[in-house]
């Protein structure tokens, strides 16, 4: 008895429970559903919405790489515009252009002489380790440029050359040399920054430097005087340790994708990579150009180390006089005593 | 020739992963890369949607536009492909693709990127259709059998669909207009320059 009323009044509970749910089931489904109204707008507008407020729209995402929760970055599409218009702009108008004016004032001026004649007698200009960090710099730059530019230039000038397949060839070489040789770049840098800081600092000297023209425009046989770096020199002594180490700093974000940052950063890297390393192959191709070509004289000091007197006399007086100063004291011959070779 | 799309109705996602393992499982994707993943925005919050995302072939492709070694082509059928020979790993099409879409096995140096790998609409690649050379570089072949993509035609819920961007769209027009709210698909403003109006 007592069993019976039990499963009496469980089967009226489980009645009881069950009648809702039918009449949820059965019942007939009227009007638009409430639930989803709390959408807070179709998926057209929202990413229109992003779009125009230059967001990224990103979620969850159940696998490990916390990048692909990016779901739609539309930044992508400036960045495009820079990597195929201003990029290609800027770098064609910055090297183009300074070839072009090397090439004028090379026709309308020529090459630039010692205007004493060599005196067949040399001066050291920079020692060994000097011409070693300045050569390391200089041919990891030639190659960084070289294969940097065949980024940005290569699929308009080399690959309808060459073909699609040797253009790959070079471009995958291109890329695991601009990886290497970004490292003896870098130290390249810190060793020059380091040996010739101090003979870098600008002053009035650079000042007046400037003002008569500097050793390009100075007009006939009145060279501007200069210490051991004239301001010309000094630029490109900067314009290569600021440059050069922001290169680096942002290409080191590139080699190592996403270690440090995220897809807006890796851009924002792209950014300043490329326009600065145009600049520098610009500002570069004409300190290559007055350091050979362009200057009768000037290659020695990177070459041999040892260059002409006259040379010397003519485009860094003050170095001169401070070198000679300092022979003679290390002779220690009477005061006013020429030592040899002075004159 | 028609003009292939994808078209996530993401009213209808509900974040299985299917179409993710499908994929990687019919191209034998290697280790580490996802052709295709669900993302889920706003999650646990009112409004929570997810969006199972892929390369969208996208008209007037951004990773072709920039790629240094023009490596990218558009099939007849308007899918963008691209040729692993000729890829050299650079990573700028992932800079450009708004969808994150290209993938890099770490193989090179640094860690840096090996060479490209993204959905291929299952449509292989420049090699000859169908072959061994094909599959393992870029997986099978569905559209020279005269399939759709693995992931769309396995989708449990139908939220996924592939194929003529015309027909999708009518579909998913028609499921607008039947249940009343919802429209617009994740992507296509960016990817196509227009969208599915209800």
């Amino acid at each position: 008895m007592n069993r019976i009323s039990r499963l009496v009044a469980a089967a009226a509970m489980a009645f009881s429970l069950a009648t809702p749910a039918l009449a949820q089931i059965g019942g007939p489904v009227t009007g638009t559903p409430s639930n989803p109204i709390t959408t807070p707008g179709s998926a057209d507008e929202l990413e229109l919405m992003k779009a125009l407020n230059g967001g990224r729209i990103a979620g969850r995402v159940s696998i490990p790489d916390a990048q692909s929760a990016s779901l739609i970055q539309p930044e992508g599409r400036e960045w495009r515009d820079f990597h195929n218009k201003t990029l290609t702009w800027v770098g064609g108008i910055a090297v183009l252009g300074m070839l072009a004016i090397l090439a004028i004032f090379y026709l309308s001026k020529g090459r630039i002489r010692i205007d004493a004649g060599p005196a067949g007698r040399t001066i050291k200009r920079f020692n060994g380790f000097e011409r070693a960090a300045h050569w390391m710099t200089a041919t990891s730059f030639v190659v960084l440029g070289l294969s940097g530019l065949n980024l940005t230039f290569g699929r308009y000038l080399l690959l309808p050359i060459i073909g699609p397949e040797a253009f790959t060839a070079v471009s995958l070489w291109g890329k695991i040399a601009h990886n290497y040789l970004a490292f003896p770049f870098t130290l390249g840098i810190v060793l020059l920054f380091l040996v010739w800081v101090k003979d870098n600092i600008p002053n009035k000297v650079d000042v007046a430097w400037f003002k008569a023209g500097g050793g390009l425009l100075g007009r006939g046989h009145n060279h501007p005087e200069s210490g051991r770096f004239n301001g010309g020199q000094k630029m490109v002594f900067w314009i290569t340790v600021l440059g050069g180490a922001l290169v680096a700093a942002s290409g080191y974000i590139l080699i190592f994708p996403f270690a440090v940052t995220d897809i807006a950063g890796m851009q924002l890297a792209h950014i300043v990579h490329g326009v600065l390393s145009v600049l520098m192959v610009a500002a570069m191709i004409a300190h290559i150009y007055i350091g050979s070509v362009g200057m009768e004289g000037a290659f020695d000091a990177m070459g041999s180390g040892e260059v002409d007197l006259n040379w010397a006399k003519e485009h860094h007086s003050l170095w001169v006089e401070e070198e000679m100063a300092k022979a003679r004291e290390t002779i220690g011959g009477p005061a006013g005593a020429k030592a040899a070779g002075a004159d | 020739m028609a003009r292939m799309k994808f078209l996530c109705d993401s009213d209808r996602c509900i974040e299985c992963n299917a179409c993710v393992t499908a994929c990687k499982n019919e191209h034998e994707v290697p280790w580490g890369i996802n052709r295709r993943r669900v993302v889920t925005i706003n999650d646990g919050r009112p409004g929570e949607r997810s969006i199972s995302m892929a390369c969208m072939h996208c008209t007037d492709a951004p990773c072709a536009a920039v790629c240094p070694v023009s490596c990218f082509y558009t099939t007849a059928d308007a899918i963008v492909l691209h040729d692993k020979d000729l890829c050299i790993g650079c990573g700028y099409c992932f800079y450009a693709c708004p969808f994150g879409a290209p993938q890099y096995p770490r193989v090179g140096n640094f860690g840096g990127r090996g060479k490209m790998d993204k959905c291929t609409y299952c449509a292989g690649g420049p090699q000859q259709d169908g072959t061994m050379v094909e599959y393992a570089q870029y997986g099978s072949n569905r559209i020279a059998e005269g399939k759709l993509p693995l992931c769309a035609e396995m989708c449990s819920t139908k939220a996924l669909l592939a194929g003529d961007g015309e027909m999708i769209a009518t579909i998913y027009r028609e499921r607008v207009s039947k249940r009343g709210y919802g429209a617009g698909a994740w992507g296509w403003r960016t990817a196509y320059r227009e969208n599915v109006g209800a």
